[in-house]
């Protein structure tokens, strides 16, 4: 559509800008407030502009850590976090890739059932069955491990249904193709559909790698030992310091690291991201 | 370079549907074969069975004097070009055709001088680099033979490779192909909807109807002696005319249910008396000037430059309809003439379509 209707283009921009200014606002409050020292916050008034605290605080949290929440230094939070989400994302696409491809390309006895079983489980919220998963997670004696804190949540109904409606759609001959060059079922994955699949995998791997490093819920529950502390959680402790007040420049410098991974990949696979959910052709 | 054997080949699918009743095919090395019939006929499935993508439910598939019904596709020695070209998107055309050869651990300078040569032979060599979708119809075609000349088999498969591309391109192609098959002498089946694709391809043409092989034969015996009705009226187009009739006393004519009467060229006297379907191409009824033969009346003309092709019924029988090819163009503003019918008539039996 184009149309020259000057009135319109500025309130559009209007827009614009105003829906930037809601998103960016608490973030830059955030910035600022990792910038200052505690008594700035304080004193009742939220300063606008960056104070002149950043490498101190930073260093504080990413050395130190904070004493009351337990002193884990952030760094090692995030490391956790990155293991967690990591293992996590990686592990999802690669059970939900070779489940999809069982279900799609190979025909043996309920077929349908394991797929419908593996549907099923989308229906339910982690939240649900968190406390069957933890009794089993305990038993097995996986509490405060990274295995505890990645494997039950490592099995993915939503990627395995995705990867199955795009293989769904790669025509039958390609299989028929690669049957007649020579190629086994496992060298017919690795070679044809491994590579066609390469921006759904990067698409997923996004979503997947910023849902892992979401946790909140799960982390709470599996560790106890502070140093498999995940920074989303470990946020939370810092806030509810016993008989002081919570250290807010340090837990804003802190949330700044945190939301650093997660915009870093999206930047990176931004492109590839976008592709595999735009892309059709085959 | 081989010869390929079907002995009553069969296929049922598991859900009790008999799509092939019983094939037996002998393709002599280096023939053309066409496998030709309306959709459902069972074309493809006996040509994706003999690729190895079906399962044979009885029967025996040689290739080379060679039971292959339990090998693998990749052990046939047999090489497919697909309707849809099934090329590797993410391979470069280079690779798309080294593919199989390099899982078959050929060395690379082998596979690099394959590839090299069939590239040459299909003049693609500055497509070397590209991706299936860079390339257009014509040239993913020749990337889809490429694939399969490399691979140097013991014989060519092709499922309706030309049906996607454009009427020009298509006979262009057709031409190439059949080319390229007589230059390489690979033994070949090539399925097809398309008669007039059929008739100019091949060596021999299979018409198959219903899972069953109508008739096996070069086109030009297929043309001139259709061992059924189904034959005669999918051979040749416009289609044969069938007309209803009955053998006159002494077998030399047929009296036909619109009250002419055609006669025969060779006289039947054992078909005396008997009911018959007449079959008569339409390039065979010839209009007379001097009265005689039958009154066509004419409902379309259709003007085709080099011929015209006149639709009407005859005299007297307003049931079926009759073509006729003439040679040259057709003065309009008549609504009837006169034809008979050249020495090049055909007899079926009415109830079973068979020659008689």
């Amino acid at each position: 559509m184009v149309e020259n209707r000057p009135y319109l283009t500025v309130i559009s921009h209007l827009v614009v800008i105003l829906g930037i200014v809601i998103t960016v606002m608490p973030i830059w409050i955030t910035f600022v407030a990792s910038t200052h020292p505690i008594e700035h916050i304080m004193d009742g008034t939220i300063p606008m502009w960056p104070g002149d605290q950043f490498f101190e605080n930073y260093a504080t949290v990413l050395g130190a850590g904070i004493a009351d929440a337990g002193g884990i230094p952030v760094g090692t939070m995030l490391f956790n976090s990155l293991v967690m989400a990591l293992t996590i994302a990686v592990g999802k696409i690669a059970i939900s890739l070779i489940a999809a491809f069982a279900i799609v390309y190979f025909d043996f006895p309920f077929r349908m059932a394991c797929f419908w079983i593996i549907f099923i489980t989308l229906m339910l919220p982690v939240e649900v069955r968190i406390l069957p998963t933890f009794a089993v997670v305990a038993n097995l004696g996986m509490l405060n491990s990274y295995i505890g804190l990645s494997l039950p949540l490592i099995a993915s109904a939503t990627a395995t249904f995705l990867f199955r409606q795009f293989f769904l759609t790669v025509p039958e001959e390609l299989a028929e193709a690669a049957r007649i060059d020579g190629a086994g079922p496992l060298k017919f994955f690795k070679d044809i559909l491994l590579p066609l699949s390469r921006t759904n995998v990067a698409a997923l791997f996004v979503i997947l790698f910023i849902y892992g490093w979401n946790q909140y819920l799960w982390p709470l529950l599996v560790t106890t030992d502070e140093s498999f502390y995940t920074v989303v959680m470990g946020i939370q402790r810092m806030t509810q310091a016993a008989e002081s007040l919570p250290l807010w420049h340090l837990v804003m410098a802190t949330t700044m690291l945190a939301m650093l991974p997660p915009v870093i990949v999206v930047v990176v696979m931004q492109k590839l991201f976008v592709k595999g959910l735009v892309e059709t052709e085959k | 370079m081989a010869e390929l054997h079907l002995k009553g080949v069969q296929k049922i699918y598991q859900n009790g549907f008999h799509a092939i009743h019983g094939i037996d095919l002998d393709v002599a090395d280096g023939e053309f074969i066409v496998l030709v019939g309306p959709s459902g006929c069972g074309k493809s499935t006996l040509l994706r069975m003999v690729a190895g993508l079906e399962t044979i439910s009885d029967g025996l598939v040689e290739i080379g004097g060679r039971p292959v019904n339990r090998l693998e596709p990749a052990d046939r020695d047999i090489a497919m070009v697909f309707q849809n070209y099934a090329l590797y998107p993410h391979m470069k055309v280079y690779d798309n055709m080294a593919y199989g050869l390099r899982n078959r651990g050929t060395p690379k300078d082998e596979i690099d001088r394959r590839v090299r040569e069939a590239a040459g032979i299909l003049e693609l060599e500055p497509l070397l680099d590209r991706r299936p979708n860079q390339l257009s119809g014509g040239q993913r075609q020749r990337v889809a033979m490429g694939r399969a000349i490399v691979r140097e088999p013991s014989v060519f498969l092709f499922d309706e490779p030309l049906s996607n591309l454009d009427a020009k391109l298509r006979v262009q192609m057709r031409v190439e192909i059949k080319r390229l098959q007589r230059r390489l002498a690979i033994t070949s089946l090539y399925v097809t909807h398309d008669q007039v694709e059929a008739m100019t391809m091949a060596d021999r043409l299979v018409v198959m109807n219903g899972g069953r092989a109508e008739q096996i034969g070069t086109p030009i015996e297929l043309y001139d002696r259709p061992a059924t009705t189904f034959v005669a009226t999918f051979i040749g187009s416009p289609s044969m005319n069938l007309l209803e009739g009955t053998v006159a006393e002494g077998g030399t004519s047929v009296a036909l249910v619109s009250g002419s009467s055609i006669g025969l060229p060779d006289p039947r006297p054992e078909l005396a008396g008997r009911s018959v379907t007449l079959g008569v191409r339409p390039e065979h009824l010839t209009p007379t000037t001097d009265g005689s033969g039958m009154t066509l009346r004419l409902d379309l003309i259709e003007q085709l430059g080099a011929d015209t092709l006149l639709h009407g019924h005859l005299d007297g029988d307003e049931r079926r309809l009759v073509t006729v090819r003439l040679t040259g163009h057709f003065a309009p503003g008549q609504d009837a003439v006169q034809v008979a019918a050249t020495n090049a008539v055909h007899l079926f039996d009415p109830q079973a379509g068979s020659r008689l």
